[in-house]
């Protein structure tokens, strides 16, 4: 019986099966191809190799950015928060003990390491990648298996440049058909967690299917299967194609000439066979999905722009129940409010989801030549360094600046707030984030999880809103003006 | 990792669903750089809440924390675990629990214990009605005790087996370096490195 995507790239990575058959059986081993480190979750690791007395097997496989803490404004002066400062140069300073390579605030490929490992070609189909980070499932967008681990995990891959790992079930997510104009990679994936709920995919590895995905560039691709982990998943994949091969090719670090062609013989192998089964298999239809949002406080909980919040009656489950009683009292909504309806303060676009450059360019369509809502205040933070320069030289930053949004640098910033970027309590946000959990993004804050095309065309009505809402208000104006 | 075989301690009833690692531990805990001393940050933005109830006795002084479906979901923070044991906890009872939450608190040697929904009601109960309730939690045989309440627990016999002995992850796993050797020598030439550097990033 043939295998599937997830299957195939297991078992080129298994260092050792694990001795048993079954649910009875022991973990594999499998081998590490890249890890990638960061300032929060490293620390306690590198500290556990030195108390063990143990070295970092592989730095040649390893790579390490700052992105959490820092800070998107003054970046060349010292960061004011002592403790994310001694987060930092922590960080440096176990960098250079044990000879991991770092991209430092300041320097032009730092960034979000999710944003980072692709944009250097170090991401690459076929590979385990792994982060102390859940949002590491974003670079499933590539045909690689790859997913967040806790510090413990983090010091095993350190020291041993492998994972014990139990065998994942597999599940299809099957999107067929063509995405209306405004509907985006958000969209599909906002849905597909409604669809299979918070733990729908815990347990398995997602494999997402379909003309649909198809059609998707990789920065699209990379934005479906960074919020795998939000439907429980660790992992979240996307079989290898010209267009991976057409985004990698030149890349500082994609492999060149022979190399190149025994890579794409290789990466060419890299799908689910045929006669390949899936344990479970979701479908959803790309023709008819609209612009999804969230109501509530996790990211299950969504509908699309157009309906209206929902009540805790809608939901026969007693803890679904109470989860919306309690999320809608957390984000001081009512039921039966239509989602266009609701007015926000802040508008967020960034995150590890969607700040990548075509991220910022539909934002910036959408924005072009139109107002700000006066009372909303728009962040927009690039993912890396190297994205705010691409934005810079297509005059992107030129397009939010007059627009009145402000024009940050790179990092994780405002997605969870472990730097000044955060929400004040109540104030409310439609944020291009992953996760609208209480507190998330500020004490008190509140969040509505969006695409990068609402959360511009937010900005300009001032309520949720979808860029077709903005020529019907264009057209409202002028029937106004006739009558 | 210290061994685990059985635990008695007090019961606390969390009616609360997909309760997140962000309420776990909010983001500005982690900060720190340390792998202890993370009890004040447990479920900090909760516990300003006077009627939160690890803000009423005999709940403060719980060990097993009953959990509604799909505990430890979101971050991979580990900090979750540290902030759970830091605070006393020894032992977390939900009828789902997210992958990386469960592979985290097996390293650390905090039970996570699969119970069913309708097991976990019936214990909510018994804690409810009768507070400072006691649990024991006995991972040889599986099970868990609350008042008249008996109920079985599922965990992979992998992460069972580790916490019983107390074992040490990457020690077990430098016992097979020579597989990993072994595995080293015949990745393909074209897999990428990070070193040396092929940007000039400066």
């Amino acid at each position: 019986m043939g295998k599937t995507l997830a299957e195939k790239v297991w078992d080129a990575h298994v260092v050792r099966k694990g001795e048993g058959e079954g649910a009875n059986a022991q973990p594999d081993l499998l081998f590490i191809d890249l890890h990638l480190v960061h300032e929060v979750t490293s620390p306690q690791a590198f500290e556990g190799l030195r108390l063990a007395g143990r070295q970092l097997r592989r730095a040649d496989l390893t790579i390490a950015t700052e992105d959490h803490n820092t800070p998107t404004l003054d970046i060349d002066k010292p960061i004011a928060d002592l403790t994310s400062r001694t987060q930092i140069e922590t960080l440096r300073a176990n960098c250079k003990e044990f000879g991991v390579r770092l991209h430092s605030l300041g320097d032009k490929e730092q960034g979000i390491v999710h944003v980072v490992g692709p944009q250097l070609g170090l991401t690459q189909p076929g590979m385990t990648v792994v982060c102390g980070d859940s949002h590491t499932s974003t670079h499933g967008a590539f045909g690689a298996l790859a997913m967040g681990i806790g510090t413990s995990e983090v010091e095993h891959v350190m020291a041993t440049q492998t994972l014990s790992l139990k065998p994942f079930k597999t599940m299809a997510i099957n999107v067929e058909g063509t995405l209306r104009p405004g509907v985006t990679a958000k969209d599909i994936i906002l849905a597909v967690i409604a669809k299979i709920g918070t733990g729908g995919g815990q347990g398995y590895v997602l494999e997402y299917r379909g003309s649909a995905i198809r059609a998707l560039s990789m920065d699209a691709r990379m934005t479906i299967c960074n919020m795998s982990i939000e439907a429980g998943a660790r992992a979240g994949m996307v079989a290898p194609d010209q267009t991976t091969y057409d985004y990698m090719q030149g890349r500082p670090h994609a492999p060149e000439g022979a190399d190149w062609d025994a890579a794409v013989e290789y990466w060419n192998t890299l799908n689910t066979d045929a006669d390949a089964t899936f344990d479970v298999e979701v479908d959803l239809d790309a023709d008819t999905l609209e612009p999804f949002v969230t109501w509530g406080t996790n990211p299950g909980q969504g509908v699309s722009l157009s309906a209206k919040v929902p009540s805790p009656d809608d939901f026969g489950d007693e803890n679904a129940k109470a989860a919306a009683e309690r999320a809608l009292q957390y984000m001081g909504l009512e039921a039966g409010t239509p989602m266009k309806d609701i007015r926000v303060d802040t508008v967020f676009l960034g995150s590890c989801t969607n700040s990548r450059i075509e991220d910022l360019r539909v934002a910036a369509d959408i924005i072009r030549g139109r107002e700000k809502d006066p009372n909303i205040r728009m962040l927009v933070v690039p993912g890396s360094a190297r994205v705010r320069l691409e934005a810079e030289a297509e005059g992107l930053d030129k397009v939010f600046k007059d627009f009145g949004a402000e024009w940050r640098f790179a990092g994780c910033s405002m997605c969870l707030g472990m730097n000044p970027d955060q929400l004040e309590p109540g104030e409310r946000c439609a944020s291009t984030s992953n996760r609208n959990f209480e507190g998330r993004q500020g004490k008190g804050g509140r969040t509505h999880l969006v695409s990068p095309v609402v959360a511009a065309a937010t900005a300009v009505r001032g309520t949720l809103s979808s860029p077709s809402d903005l020529e019907s208000a264009a057209a409202g104006t002028l029937t106004g003006i006739a009558v | 990792m210290e061994a685990f075989t059985t635990h008695t301690g007090v019961g606390v009833p969390l009616r609360q669903s997909n309760v997140d690692t962000d309420q776990i531990i909010p983001a500005v805990y982690l900060k720190r750089i340390t792998r202890t001393g993370f009890e004040d940050a447990l479920f900090a933005a909760w516990r300003k809440d006077e009627s939160f109830i690890l803000n009423q006795a005999p709940f403060n002084a719980g060990s097993v924390l009953v959990a509604g479906p799909d505990f430890g979901t979101g971050s991979s923070r580990e900090h979750a675990v540290w902030a759970l044991k830091d605070y006393g906890f020894k032992a977390v009872l939900s009828s789902r629990f997210a992958d990386i939450f469960r592979g985290n608190s097996g390293k650390q040697g905090l039970l996570a214990a699969e119970v069913s929904q309708d097991d976990i009601e019936l214990i909510w109960k018994v804690l409810e009605n009768h507070p400072g309730t006691e649990i024991k939690v006995d991972l040889v045989s599986k099970t868990v005790e609350c008042g008249n309440v008996v109920a079985p627990f599922e965990i992979d016999d992998y992460t069972r087996w580790r916490l019983l002995e107390g074992l040490d992850d990457i020690g077990l796993t430098l016992q097979h370096e020579e597989d990993i050797t072994a595995y080293e020598a015949t990745r393909p030439a074209f897999k990428p490195k990070t070193l040396p550097a092929k940007v000039d990033a400066r």
